[in-house]
Formats: structure tokens, C-alpha cells, sequence
């Protein structure tokens, strides 16, 4: 720290003498697919438009273990990182760290889905600049689906019954590693993302609902619960318990699953020309429970700074830049993640080369965020206390209905008089 | 008289003399173990959090336990001591330690045994048997996670070619492995460490009471329960506390194999995830205060009912 620090006052010292200041900065990420190759690209293009230089620090695929050093990070107010890629639900907890960047992207924040910019954003300071957003996708194996006459599931029900009955063909034909459904079930936020989208499209209401009240505890939501249990051993590997997103492509990408939940980079990696895949899968909006409607998280990557930086005023260009038109471009062709321009949607270029982009706009537009505004410092917790109860449901330790009595009693502790 | 006088200035002056040489090591010991424990122990009686650690405030014994009256004659008992969860996280810990310690001190002992024989390529063997001890345990236990992975680990496919289970089993998912699963890497990395301590233990054995015992005809379980064992056991003993300290502390392998689960959450995984994860500095610190005490308490239990000899008294 001291170190760069010294060689940074060096620098902007020599080149004050010659007018320019060029800036020594570090972004941080947790990379996943292909966003580390895409972002070094772009910090190429920027540090050839401008005399500054940026440096990538790459952090774990798991959002938890990002939070964990981060939070470390900013508490001991440290120079040493100048942008941070954060996760959409972290605003509330982190905004007394970030610099408001309403000022200095007035004139650009109108392009932006009102969405998007409204997550980040707490009590008027915009905390980040959004990067990309994330709505999974139910993805299929469209030659599974035709070989046996099925259709895209609509419900969870149908789901496990076509997941069950392809995964048995394939296997009494002699593929016995195929499995019928992957998706995220280790004990961390994913868990969170994946369980709020079977409770939410099963009727079963929010986590916490917006109003901070605590509904959880009701039959629909245990019965949502339940079922996902039933999956894990039969139609899900029982290693699920212990998948991210990565683990669960892995499974899916290399041919051995019919069905997986995924967000939205895992389509350009498995439609890439070295997926077994490739040409063989589709994406669809994920099933709801009987009667109800399909429920896909809000999600998304969103690019602050620092209060503690030494440059801040390189930082927010770096934001600006990262964000603009072109680079959500090619972020949306090269990772197919959702740009948070609105403009990109409709450019025809992203539409010719990945599909998926502008038909996903309705459902980023409609796609539930996790209680981190009704919760506020409280979220981890809350998220954690949602996550134990619905792993110790899927690994058989006791049902949906006895874990979620556990639940809001942990949750009714938590928030004691409020959140 | 005068002679008197001249030795105890000079055993003055070596008493002067050994507090100086010493002094830097306690300094340092105070900055950085002193200092830090009586910090933790400090604010686990405030209400600190990460964001505003200069503006914690004393609170008592809040977060170890506080009885919170609904206000309708009932009431909730909260803190630490009322939290089941860090009850669980406390019995994962203990049952760590007893296991993975009781394998490691056997198979330690079993292979200091062999190293101890002289055969050709010892010193080869010896340095191999370290390797595992050597690898991060970062490292270790992340090429054991995918060695255990269910659908591409090796484990499940040599166990499956040699028929010893019929299906792929989720060594880190499921709740019944996933203790299993890290008592394997913990005890394959630091089974290394102990049959090294023990050995050097062997090694202080002197031959002259073996080549005795060979010329009584004493038959060789014999010599090893009655001569090998009580000679070796100091060193054993030791070798025990050492790891005995760092199983109750254990972190790395649980946050890397299986992080956030109940079947498998330690007492430090615990106390981080309150201090960095959640909002919860005090608690968090709390927890760290209990697990000191926790660890305090077994250690010097251990070395009581052992009678463990720390002085170095025995002749």
C-alpha cells in the first residue's frame, strides 16, 4: 500500500511538470467466464485513450466470500483499491464507503434502466454505477426435449416429471451420467437466488416482504421447498448441496444434464465453439408453481468508488468509460449479460449475435430483487438464516414446513423491534 | 563476604542480562498477541461494528447472554451462550480435534516407526512423506475439493472402478461426508507433521538399551510397550498439544471444502463469518473471546491429566 502509494505521488509528480496527470488504479472483481478477458480488454482500450494505468485484482467466483474481504477492505479504509465491481444487493450495506456518483454521471444516467439505477441508490446517493444485470434463465437440451417428445416446462412439477423421464431414457440407453436438473445448492447467496425463485413462482411470498413484515412461514412456500428436496438424489446429483454457478455449467455444459438454472453468462460460454453443447440447448424464462408466475432474481454487477481512493477523479472516468455504449456492447455480445443501457437491447448487432440479450429486456424489467432494502445491515444475516433453513430442507434435515417455522422465529429474532 | 559479593552482582547482571535479551521478545508478544486478545475480549463487551470500530460503546455482557422481556411476561434468552448455532459450531470443533488428533498421533507414530528403521532411500522417503505438510493449505484442500467432486473428482472414479461403492457419493455436499471429507485432507496433510515430531522423539532413544533388551530375549511388542512407548511419550504429548491447539482453531480447510454449512461450521469459521460477513463486530468478537477460552480450557485439562512435564524437570 505504502508502496504504490509513494510510486503514485512519484508519478503524479513527474507528470505534473509535464501537464498531464495519469492515474495508477486498481478495479476489483470475482470473475466468472469470461468477464476477466473482456474487462482486461476494455482496461487496454482506456489506458491507450488515457495516460492512466489500471490493474485487475480478482477475487473468488462466491458473492459471500467477495463481501468478506471487501467489507475488510473498506472498514480499514484502504487506497489500495480504487473501483469495486459490486453485487446488486450490497448498496445498503456499503453505501458510507462509496463516493455518490449522482453529480458526476448526471449527465449520462437517463440512458440507464430506471431499474437498475433505483437498486442503487439509497436514501438519494447513487452508489454505484451499474455495470450489467442478471436474470437466470431455465436452460434446456433441445435435442433431449425433441428426441422425447417434450416440451419446455412451464412448472416445477412439470419440470421434474419430463427431467425424470429424459434422465431415465438416457440412462437405460446407456449414458448413466446424465442427470435431469443442475442448479446452485451450496450454502451461500446463490442458494438464497435459486430458493426465493421457487418460493416466489409457488405463491409463497418473499423473504422478508417489503414492508419488513415476515410472511415466510406458510404452506406454499414449504410446499415449494419440499419439492426442490425431492429433486436432490433423483433428478439432481446429490453434490448439488455443494455447487455454485460454475459447478452446476460444468455438469451441464460437458452434455450431462436435460435441465439447469443458470444466469445469464453461461449462454455464450455454452454456446462458445469448444461446448459439447453447442447447438443442442435453448433458454427459456424459469417455470412457476401451480397457479403461480415465474419468479427470475434481480441481478447484476454494478461499479463503485471508493471514498478512500487517491484518484478519485480517474476512478469515475474508469466507471463512466466501463459503462458506456460501446463497452456494454461487447460485454452483452462476448458474456451475453444483460447491458444496463437501455439502447443496447435494441442494437441490432447485439440482436444478430446473441439472441438471448433482447429477449430477456421483459424479464430483467420484471425480476425480483432480494430483501437487501427492507433489511438493510441485516441482509447477510437474513440471508444466511434464509439459505441454512432451505439447505438443511434440501439435505434432509427435517421439511420445508419444520425449517421454515425455524426460520421466522430466527428471522423474528433478527429483526428484533426493527430492521 | 567479598566473594559472596561478587557472585551475586555477577548472577545479578546475568539476571540483567537475560530480562534484555528477552525484552524483544516480549514486546513483541505483547503487540502482537497481548494487545489483539485484550482488544477482542474488549470489544466483545461493546456494541462495535466493523464501520464504526471507534465509536463502540460498553454494553455489558450483552452478547454473551441477555434475557429480552417481550413485555408480556414471556421472554427470549439472546447472546452467544443462547445461540444453538455456535453450540453446534463448538461440538463440530471438539469432535475435529479428538478425531483428527487420535488418527494423526496413530499414524504418525506408525510411520515415524518405519522412518525410524534404517533401509535403503530413507532420507528420500523422509523428505517425500513431508510433501503433503508443505502444500498450502489452500492449495491442499482445494485440489481435494475437486478430487472429491461428485461428478469429476478421481475419488469417486477409482472407488466406483474398484467397486467399493455403487454410485458417485457428494463428499462435500451431504451432510453425513462432508465431516468425513475434511477429516480425510486434515489428517492426510498433517499426519506428516506429527510422525516427524515423533520421530525426532525416537531418535533421542538410546540404542544401548535395545541391544540389551535384543540380548534378554525380550520379544519386540514388549520392547516397543516397554521401552519404545514411556521413552517417546514426552515428545508425543507434546506433539499432541501442538496439534491438539491448531485443530480447535482450524479455519482454512472447513472455509475452503464446505463454507457456511451447519454439519460442518467450526468455532472460528463462526467467529468470522459475525465479525466480516454479518454486521456483528462484537459478537463476532465474542465468539472469539469464547473460543480462546474454549481452547484455554482443554489445553491446560490436557496437560493436567497427562501431567505433561513442561518444565523439563524429569531426569
Amino acid at each position: 500500500m505504502k508502496l504504490k502509494t509513494i510510486l503514485g505521488t512519484l508519478a503524479s509528480a513527474s507528470l505534473l511538470a509535464t501537464g498531464a496527470i495519469a492515474a495508477d488504479l486498481t478495479i476489483v472483481h470475482g470473475s466468472i467466464g469470461r468477464d476477466q478477458e473482456v474487462l482486461r480488454s476494455q482496461l487496454d482500450k482506456f489506458e491507450a485513450a488515457t495516460d492512466h494505468t489500471v490493474t485487475i485484482v480478482s477475487m473468488p467466483e462466491s458473492t459471500t466470500d467477495q463481501f468478506g474481504q471487501y467489507k475488510l477492505w473498506l472498514s480499514a479504509e484502504s487506497d489500495d483499491i480504487d473501483v469495486y465491481r459490486m453485487d446488486v444487493i450490497w448498496a445498503p450495506q456499503l453505501a458510507a464507503h462509496f463516493v455518490d456518483l449522482t453529480p458526476h454521471v448526471a449527465d449520462i444516467v437517463g440512458d440507464f434502466v430506471p431499474a437498475a439505477i433505483e437498486s442503487q441508490t439509497v436514501d438519494g446517493k447513487l452508489v454505484a454505477l451499474p455495470m450489467f444485470l442478471g436474470a437466470p434463465a431455465l436452460y434446456y437440451r433441445s435435442d433431449l426435449l425433441e428426441k422425447y417428445g417434450e416440451e419446455v416446462p412451464t412448472t416445477w412439477q412439470g419440470l421434474t416429471e419430463t427431467a425424470q423421464k429424459i434422465m431415465d431414457g438416457e440412462r437405460a440407453a446407456g449414458n448413466d451420467d446424465m442427470w435431469g436438473f443442475v442448479w446452485q445448492g451450496a450454502a451461500y447467496e446463490g442458494l438464497t437466488c435459486d430458493a426465493q425463485e421457487w418460493v416466489h413462482s409457488s405463491g409463497g411470498g418473499r423473504i422478508v416482504e417489503l414492508d419488513g413484515s415476515i410472511q415466510i412461514n406458510n404452506p406454499e412456500a414449504a410446499a415449494a421447498l419440499d419439492l426442490a428436496a425431492s429433486w436432490v438424489g433423483t433428478i439432481t446429483p446429490e453434490g448439488v448441496l455443494n455447487y455454485k454457478e460454475e459447478d452446476a455449467r460444468g455438469v451441464f455444459q460437458s452434455g450431462n444434464a436435460v435441465f439447469m438454472r443458470n444466469w445469464n453468462y453461461a449462454f455464450a460460454l455454452a454456446a462458445g465453439d469448444d461446448s459439447p453443447v453447442k447447438g443442442k440447448f435453448g433458454v427459456s424464462i424459469l417455470p412457476a408453481g401451480e397457479g403461480g408466475q415465474s419468479t427470475a432474481t434481480l441481478g447484476g454487477w454494478h461499479l463503485g468508488v471508493t471514498k478512500y481512493s487517491n484518484n478519485q477523479e480517474a476512478a469515475i472516468e474508469l466507471v463512466r468509460f466501463l459503462n458506456n455504449y460501446e463497452n456494454q456492447k461487447e460485454r452483452a455480445i462476448i458474456t451475453s449479460r444483460p447491458p444496463t443501457v437501455s439502447a443496447v437491447y435494441l442494437d441490432p448487432d447485439v440482436a444478430a449475435e446473441q439472441e438471448f440479450i433482447p429477449l430477456w429486456k421483459p424479464v430483467v424489467d420484471n425480476a425480483l430483487p432480494r430483501p437487501s432494502a427492507a433489511t438493510l445491515r441485516k441482509y447477510n444475516e437474513v440471508s444466511s438464516a434464509f439459505w441454512t433453513a432451505v439447505h438443511n430442507t434440501l439435505s434432509g434435515n427435517g421439511t420445508g414446513t419444520e425449517n421454515l417455522a425455524k426460520l421466522e422465529t430466527e428471522l423474528t429474532r433478527l429483526r428484533g423491534p426493527r430492521w | 563476604m567479598a566473594g559472596k559479593t561478587a557472585q551475586s552482582r555477577l548472577s545479578r547482571n546475568r539476571t540483567r542480562s537475560a530480562w534484555l535479551f528477552l525484552a524483544p521478545m516480549l514486546v513483541t508478544l505483547f503487540v502482537v498477541a497481548a494487545w489483539p486478545l485484550g482488544r477482542t475480549v474488549w470489544f466483545s463487551f461493546t456494541d462495535a461494528s466493523l464501520d464504526l470500530i471507534s465509536q463502540a460503546r460498553w454494553v455489558g455482557i450483552r452478547n454473551y447472554l441477555e434475557w429480552v422481556d417481550w413485555g408480556d411476561g414471556t421472554g427470549q434468552y439472546y447472546g452467544l451462550l443462547a445461540d444453538p448455532r455456535w453450540w453446534r459450531s463448538v461440538w463440530n470443533t471438539v469432535r475435529f480435534a479428538v478425531v483428527s488428533v487420535s488418527f494423526e498421533t496413530l499414524f504418525g507414530l506408525v510411520i515415524a516407526l518405519v522412518l525410524n528403521q534404517s533401509f535403503r532411500g530413507r532420507g528420500l522417503v523422509r523428505a517425500a512423506v513431508l510433501i503433503p505438510w508443505a502444500i498450502p493449505t489452500i492449495v491442499s484442500a482445494k485440489m481435494w475439493a475437486w478430487m472429491m467432486h461428485d461428478q469429476f473428482g478421481i475419488l469417486n472414479d477409482m472407488f466406483m472402478r474398484l467397486g467399493l461403492i455403487s454410485e458417485p457419493v457428494a463428499w462435500t455436499a451431504s451432510p453425513d461426508t462432508a465431516m468425513i471429507a475434511i477429516l480425510i485432507v486434515d489428517i492426510w496433510k498433517t499426519t506428516p507433521f506429527m510422525a516427524l515430531l515423533i520421530l525426532a522423539g525416537l531418535q533421542m532413544v538410546p540404542q544401548d538399551i535395545y541391544e540389551a533388551a535384543k540380548l534378554d530375549g525380550v520379544p519386540p511388542t514388549r520392547v516397543f510397550r516397554k521401552i519404545t512407548l514411556p521413552l517417546i511419550m514426552p515428545a508425543v504429548l507434546v506433539a499432541v498439544v501442538f496439534r491438539a491447539l491448531d485443530a480447535l482453531r482450524v479455519f482454512d480447510i472447513v472455509y475452503v471444502l464446505t463454507p457456511n454449512t451447519d454439519a460442518t461450521r467450526t468455532m472460528s469459521v463462526y467467529a468470522r463469518e459475525n465479525l466480516f460477513d454479518f454486521d456483528q463486530f462484537a459478537y463476532g468478537s465474542a465468539a472469539s473471546t469464547l473460543l480462546f477460552l474454549v481452547i484455554a480450557l482443554i489445553t491446560i485439562s490436557f496437560i493436567l491429566a497427562t501431567r505433561m512435564d513442561l518444565e523439563g524437570n524429569t531426569t
